[in-house]
């Protein structure tokens, strides 16, 4: 039988090819261990104690009559905290637990460990904590005031960033504005929070199986809290199932560490989804005021910008995530002229941080939105504005950086532009095809056909002078290599992606994955869409170290001048001589090791005008949107989403329309499904069955290009391909909305109530 | 907790299973994960919202968050444990890897058995069909199409077998 070289290819899952997820198969029986799939003899279960308020002042906490429950081990609270009281990824202002105040809803104030989950509930019912409660201070405006009484000792203002290039008194014949809102959207992960903590023997260290986007700074974190060096406190990857940026922030990942360590036994907590609407950061909810000055052309003169995120009640990544909005107000569009201020401020409402597209997809609603009302203001298409204005490599940013990154804008806009239509709605559709689905609602009559569009740019990587680099080991023995990283796998497929770059580098079939844990360096955040950037660049750097070293074996028992010496295949090939060697047969007997470090370009901080070149890299993408809405019912179906995505390089085909698919689901869902709904600082629905996610039902046809255009700053020529999905999809469903509807809607996620009262 | 001295019997992947001194107000999810060791069916929700946790009662899939295990006691119940004969994957199983159904994996259990229930019942579903069976059953990472294109390569799969 002859097999395609297409077939080889995939067979062997090298780089370009499909290859199958390594953990696949126990995936897809069910074996796969997930971290709240851990048990151990003689576990405990922990639980957390959450204030009902979201501002409050603690008078007292009364533990006798939970600590005499039968079952009940310990019960801990903010005293029982040996090191240093707070944590954070920027910031350490978000305490343990609550100690004296309590400042947001759901807010950890103390944490049992006992013989069942349900003794735990029935330890935590009886734990009495007498509470003054405050008027919560819920609007970011008011909360930043000078005369408004901070809500924490380092005050409401988390962070303020101005921008201002270029001449601020230019304007155009054409000025444009509006003021736009982001709903808070949770990253809803199906694999909700858990951990098994193992403590020491004497409590001289701890043990922890956990799912995160980041296992080394979450040992930093932990071991500072613990107070213990940071080698006793050793993390190991539990399956994670998802993270989207809600696992990048400290949720129970102390709590059950020092429930274990005051045991002595091994102390497993997981939370329930409602506990998990409370214990993990959500994306930002923002209101974003812009106005655009153009001229005739629709040429973009100025831009005027101000966004408010509302933090809530710490830091979490606040700061940066508002770095990301002001430096990506312009969009992908030229303009030379722009003065934009940016708020991060405390508010009593639930703390926000990462969400996939961080900051990004706030600023992107409301710049996407600005390009339409100049289209319309100047007489020209969505698409035309865009190419007009659209940004190529070497242009540069409102904070003087010049985009040195492949930046085929212009591609996107017109490979998108390109895709063919859906055909139209028919005159009798199938029920489930219209908007409002299954519930039967709508009348063909009153649907209306709408088409829109978004294009964005996002960053790559960390900003502002953060070194994150990743680290990984590689070794090669016997035919079989052997990859060793910290890297967090949350579902996106670097194992994936690990094996097929040591496949393609050294020629090898079989390899073997190490356990991800802290027992190498870091690989930094599973975040930012950098892992096959960063993890992808130490993976490759690893391996090429070992085929050095295997040259150099090859060579030194052959009499070979190891330069000559490639990787053909799976042989060793002599490019000047007749060697031809299989890599099995080469590494027989030897043992060959190396360790490398990725580290991106420095980057720096920006100026008080916002100047500087503080971002690594950016990538790019283009969505047209075509929905179906019942003007009357103000029911919304989105039938189907064109992209084009500029990825540099396709490593895995499979795993990329995966990301695109699934990050274009999640921008759906911000545009008119997903809203944690908060009045006066309370949730009120934290559950599946209240916060809307997008089913089957929902998904729209998904039509995809991925630009290939390699990328050279990039180890592999490709990048991140995670977060650019959902960013501009959002823009681009409610700019096919406001078509279909005729109405000027600026918020998401678009309610039924905006279309049609 | 403290024993309760209840003792019920289960039937799960065909063999009886005894539970006992469990409080009886567990759930089946429970009951077939912490105290049957069965950990493939994946609990995100514990509201019948999400469908990770899906298992064949008596034919019919169900939540099994939504039962409360004591009152499964005549019933035959299938887990995604029990959907292999034999060590080889299933048809269902194959697709979802060949197609990219996977990625962190946490709804797939629960998506395999719901589409392996739907493939028995209806060998050719439409488009339709497929979306509004797997409904209930909501994944966060793909966005369903791989989902969908896993369904209809097992469906090819399968119909090519029987003929």
């Amino acid at each position: 039988m002859t097999i395609s070289i297409q077939e080889q290819t995939r067979q062997r899952g090298v780089l370009g090819s499909s290859a199958f997820r390594p953990d696949g198969i126990p995936k897809v029986t069910g074996d796969f261990s997930f971290s709240s799939d851990l048990s151990v003899e003689k576990m405990l279960w922990g639980a957390t104690l959450r204030s009902p308020h979201p501002y409050a002042r603690i008078i007292s906490i009364d533990l006798s009559d939970a600590s005499k429950i039968s079952g009940v081990e310990t019960i801990i609270t903010a005293k029982d905290v040996p090191g240093k009281p707070n944590y954070g990824l920027i910031s350490s202002d978000q305490p343990v637990f609550a100690k004296d105040v309590v400042r947001y809803m759901g807010e950890p104030i103390a944490a049992v460990a006992a013989d069942h989950p349900e003794t735990c509930r029935r330890a935590l019912a009886a734990i009495h904590v007498t509470y003054e409660v405050l008027e919560p201070i819920v609007d970011p405006e008011f909360a930043m005031l000078a005369s408004t009484p901070p809500i924490h000792p380092d005050g409401n203002l988390i962070r303020h960033q101005r921008i201002i290039t270029g001449d601020t008194s230019a304007t155009g014949t054409h000025v444009v504005e509006g003021t736009y809102v982001i709903g808070m959207q949770d990253q809803a992960f199906l694999g909700l929070e858990a951990a098994l903590a193992l403590p020491d023997p004497g409590a001289s260290g701890v043990e922890l199986y956990i799912a995160t986007q980041w296992l080394h700074e979450d040992q930093s974190q932990i071991a500072a809290c613990l107070d213990l060096p940071k080698e006793s406190v050793r993390l190991t990857l539990g399956g994670v199932g998802g993270a989207f940026g809600a696992r990048e922030d400290i949720s129970l990942q102390v709590h059950c560490c020092l429930l274990a360590l005051r045991t002595g036994r091994p102390v497993k907590m997981q939370y329930s989804r409602e506990e998990s609407f409370f214990g993990h950061v959500h994306r930002h909810p923002a209101s974003i005021w812009m106005r655009h000055h153009a001229d005739k052309n629709g040429k973009l003169i100025k831009i005027e910008a101000r966004m408010v995120f509302d933090g809530g009640a710490y830091t979490s990544t606040s700061p940066a995530v508002l770095i990301n909005g002001v430096t990506h107000t312009q969009g992908p569009y030229v303009c030379d002229n722009a003065i934009v201020d940016g708020y991060a401020v405390r508010t009593n409402n639930p703390p926000c941080g990462a969400m996939r597209g961080f900051g990004v997809v706030q600023a992107c609603f409301a710049h996407e939105s600005q390009m339409d009302k100049l289209a319309r203001a100047i007489g020209i298409s969505a698409v035309e504005i865009r190419l007009r204005n659209v940004m190529k490599t070497g242009d540069k940013l409102i904070t003087g950086q010049v985009v040195e990154s492949v930046a085929p804008v212009e591609r996107c806009i017109r490979e998108t532009d390109a895709i063919p239509l859906p055909p139209s709605l028919t005159e009798q559709p199938d029920p489930l095809d219209i908007p409002g689905g299954s519930g039967l609602t709508a009348e063909r009559s009153n649907i209306r056909r709408g088409i829109g569009w978004g294009v964005s740019i996002k960053n790559m990587m960390y900003s502002e002078g953060f070194d994150d680099y990743a680290t990984a080991r590689c070794t090669l023995t016997n035919g079989i290599v052997s990859l060793k990283f910290a890297t967090a796998e949350v579902g996106q497929g670097f194992v994936t992606l690990a094996q097929q770059i040591a496949r393609s580098v050294l020629g090898v079939d079989d390899v073997v994955l190490e356990p991800m844990d802290t027992s190498i360096g870091s690989a930094g955040s599973t975040s930012a869409s950098r892992q096959t950037w960063m993890s992808g660049g130490a993976v490759d750097g690893a391996c090429r170290l070992v085929r050095e070293r295997l040259f150099e074996h090859v060579g030194r028992r052959y009499g070979i001048d190891p330069i000559c010496l490639v990787i053909d295949g799976t042989d060793v090939l002599d490019t000047v001589g007749s060697l031809r060697l299989s890599v099995f047969d080469a590494s027989q007997d030897v043992v060959l090791e190396q360790t490398f470090e990725h580290h991106h370009r420095p980057t720096e901080d920006l100026d008080e005008n916002g100047q500087g070149n503080c971002h690594v890299a950016f990538a790019f993408v283009a969505h047209r949107a075509v929905v179906d809405v019942d003007t009357e019912l103000g029911l919304v179906k989105v039938v189907q989403i064109a992209t084009a995505q500029d990825v540099g390089r396709v490593l895995n085909p499979l795993s990329a329309i995966g990301q695109i698919e699934g990050g274009i689901a999640q921008g759906l869902g911000l545009a008119v499904m997903e809203e944690i709904i908060v009045t006066g600082g309370k949730v009120r629905n934290p559950s599946f069955t209240d916060y809307l996610l997008p089913t089957a039902l929902d998904a729209p046809k998904v039509v995809a290009i991925m630009i290939e255009e390699h990328e050279p700053q990039a180890p592999l020529g490709a990048k991140g391909i995670g977060e650019p999905p959902c960013i501009s999809v959002t823009p681009a469903i409610v700019a096919a909305i406001r078509d279909a509807c005729g109405k000027d809607i600026s918020r998401v996620p678009v309610r039924p109530q905006d279309i049609c009262l | 907790m403290s024993a309760h001295n209840e003792i019920y019997s289960l039937t799960v992947n065909g063999e009886l299973h005894q539970i006992h001194d469990a409080w009886i107000g567990e759930n089946l999810l429970y009951v077939l994960r912490e105290r049957l060791g069965l950990l493939g069916s994946k609990g995100a929700c514990e509201q019948g919202e999400c469908g990770s946790c899906t298992v064949i009662m008596d034919g019919a899939a169900v939540c099994s968050c939504l039962v409360m295990a004591a009152t499964a006691l005549d019933a035959d119940i299938l887990t995604i444990e029990g959907l292999r004969s034999d060590d080889a994957l299933t048809d269902v199983q194959e697709a979802f890897i060949s197609e990219g159904g996977v990625q962190c994996g946490f709804c797939t259990p629960g998506l395999i058995v719901a589409i392996s229930h739907l493939l028995d019942n209806n060998p050719s579903p439409s488009e339709l069909e497929v979306k509004e069976a797997i409904s209930g059953n909501i994944c966060r990472c793909t966005g369903y199409g791989r989902i969908f294109a896993a369904v209809q390569t097992a469906a090819v799969t399968r119909r090519g077998a029987k003929s």
